[in-house]
């Protein structure tokens, strides 16, 4: 194995690049903040201009139904969302959206965020649970408007233009971490089976996959078994929402997104008591919220992460 | 829409200087530099709510956590939950455990009159970080 002059292998250095190569670059033009995150290999731009190329849309953490002075209108945010989605110069292949869609299980909540979603202009609509999606029903509520298609308590996937989608559920039976439990394990564990190495492989859930950080539940306890299935591919990306902020890591060939909200913002790791919803300064709201544009060109080892905030 | 892009290649030295100055200005967590992943517990088996059981048959909820979090009471004693938080929280046995409180805003009450003894654990469903026990002796 070579090395480079400040004894660093060619393994750690790629280990070290992606972990600020694939970081979000943060950069404020005309008051608007983007990050790119590029991974090596990963098409340039989130292929816009290509229509055989996928797209797709995340938005995550909408908690329609929260009142708190961190977001006095959080269904006007996602509302901008929406038409955000809808301005874009092309139409997504679908939206995926990655949980706490209510704040509360409501059913008028639930009634709400699915037709908000329904207006978003998109080859489909795709969502996950998060806690606040089954807070007092297991998910029952959240089934009966989201679960059509899903198997098990709300677990499914499906492919996309040489993509392979899996969307999971790590908010029941939680305790302190987000948990998928053996069925959903099983599930991937058939799922992947005929799948081809090179396949790239997306995964979506709630909670990180990660241990994000795990005094806070920023993690799933059993979430290495499900890593385990899919060391064999060559390109997994995972995005989850939870955390209302932007992180990324690369571990191997799995790279982690966390999306930001529609909503408000938390603490970052550690630097507050609690996870508790954050009131920034009037009119910095909206720099923290976002939406986040996926792209894949068929060939390319990983998927280009755009995060836009919220226009 | 002008769009200023950074390229990748942007030293790791700037990448961190520009995560500082938005982590200054309020704007989204974007370094993964700023978490101490050396500091981080494993992801095995949480451990059991701190602190020894308290003699007691008030539970308040404030700050994210239930406090205390180990309370002592003897069958046929009602404990009161009572959310201070301006976050709703909810009062949910571990399993197929007795306390199944409804979402509990700022202000509100749960209780429960414990009739057999035993540990009974439970955590909010909403933070499920949030966890604690009532032990009930006879």
């Amino acid at each position: 194995m070579s090395e480079d002059p400040h004894g660093m292998t060619r393994r750690q250095l790629l280990r070290h690049t992606a972990w600020f190569g694939a970081a979000v670059v943060l950069t404020v033009a005309s008051g608007e903040v983007i990050s790119h995150i590029h991974t090596p290999g990963a098409a340039a731009e989130p292929v816009v201009d290509d229509p055989n190329a996928l797209r797709f849309v995340q938005v995550s953490d909408s908690h329609i139904g929260f009142t708190g002075p961190a977001n006095t209108a959080v269904t006007d945010s996602f509302t901008r969302a929406v038409n955000q989605i809808n301005s874009l110069p092309y139409q997504p292949d679908f939206v995926i959206h990655t949980g706490d869609l209510t704040h509360l299980s409501t059913p008028a909540q639930f009634d709400q965020v699915r037709q908000m979603m329904g207006t978003m202009r998109a080859g489909g609509h795709f969502t996950v649970p998060g806690e606040h999606d089954s807070v007092d029903d297991a998910g029952q509520k959240y089934r009966a408007a989201f679960g059509k298609g899903s198997v098990g308590d709300g677990w499914y996937s499906f492919d996309l233009k040489g993509v392979h989608f899996i969307a999971l559920v790590n908010t029941l039976s939680l305790e302190k971490l987000g948990h998928l439990g053996t069925d959903q394990i099983e599930f991937v564990r058939k799922d992947v089976a005929g799948l081809s190495a090179d396949t790239p492989i997306v995964v979506f859930s709630h909670i990180p996959l990660f241990a994000m950080y795990p005094q806070w539940g920023w993690g799933t306890d059993d979430a290495a078994q499900v890593l385990n299935l899919l060391r064999r591919f060559a390109s997994v990306t995972c995005l989850n929402g939870h955390v209302h902020q932007l992180f990324t890591k690369t571990e191997g060939n799995v790279t982690f997104h966390s999306a930001t909200t529609t909503a408000y913002p938390l603490p970052r790791p550690g630097t507050a008591p609690a996870p508790a919803p954050v009131t920034l300064p009037a009119g910095q709201l909206a720099d923290a919220l976002g939406i986040r544009e996926v792209g894949y060109r068929q060939g390319s080892h990983s998927l280009a992460v755009k995060d836009v905030k919220l226009a | 829409m002008k769009k200023l892009v950074v390229a990748q290649r942007l030293s790791a030295v700037l990448a961190a200087g520009l995560a500082l100055t938005a982590c200054g200005s309020g704007t989204p967590a974007t370094a993964p530099s700023t978490v101490d992943m050396s500091a981080m517990p494993g992801m095995s088996m949480a451990a059991p709510p701190a602190g020894a059981p308290v003699a007691a048959d008030t539970v308040s909820i404030k700050d994210f956590a239930f406090a205390p979090a180990q309370v002592r009471v003897k069958v046929g004693t009602t404990v009161t939950w009572t959310n201070g938080d301006t976050e709703p929280h909810t009062v949910t046995s571990n399993g197929n455990g007795p306390l199944k409180s409804p979402t509990m805003n700022t202000g509100e009450t749960y209780k429960y009159t414990f009739t057999v003894p035993g540990r009974f654990e439970y955590l909010c469903t909403i933070h499920p970080f949030m966890t604690a026990a009532v032990e009930v002796t006879a």
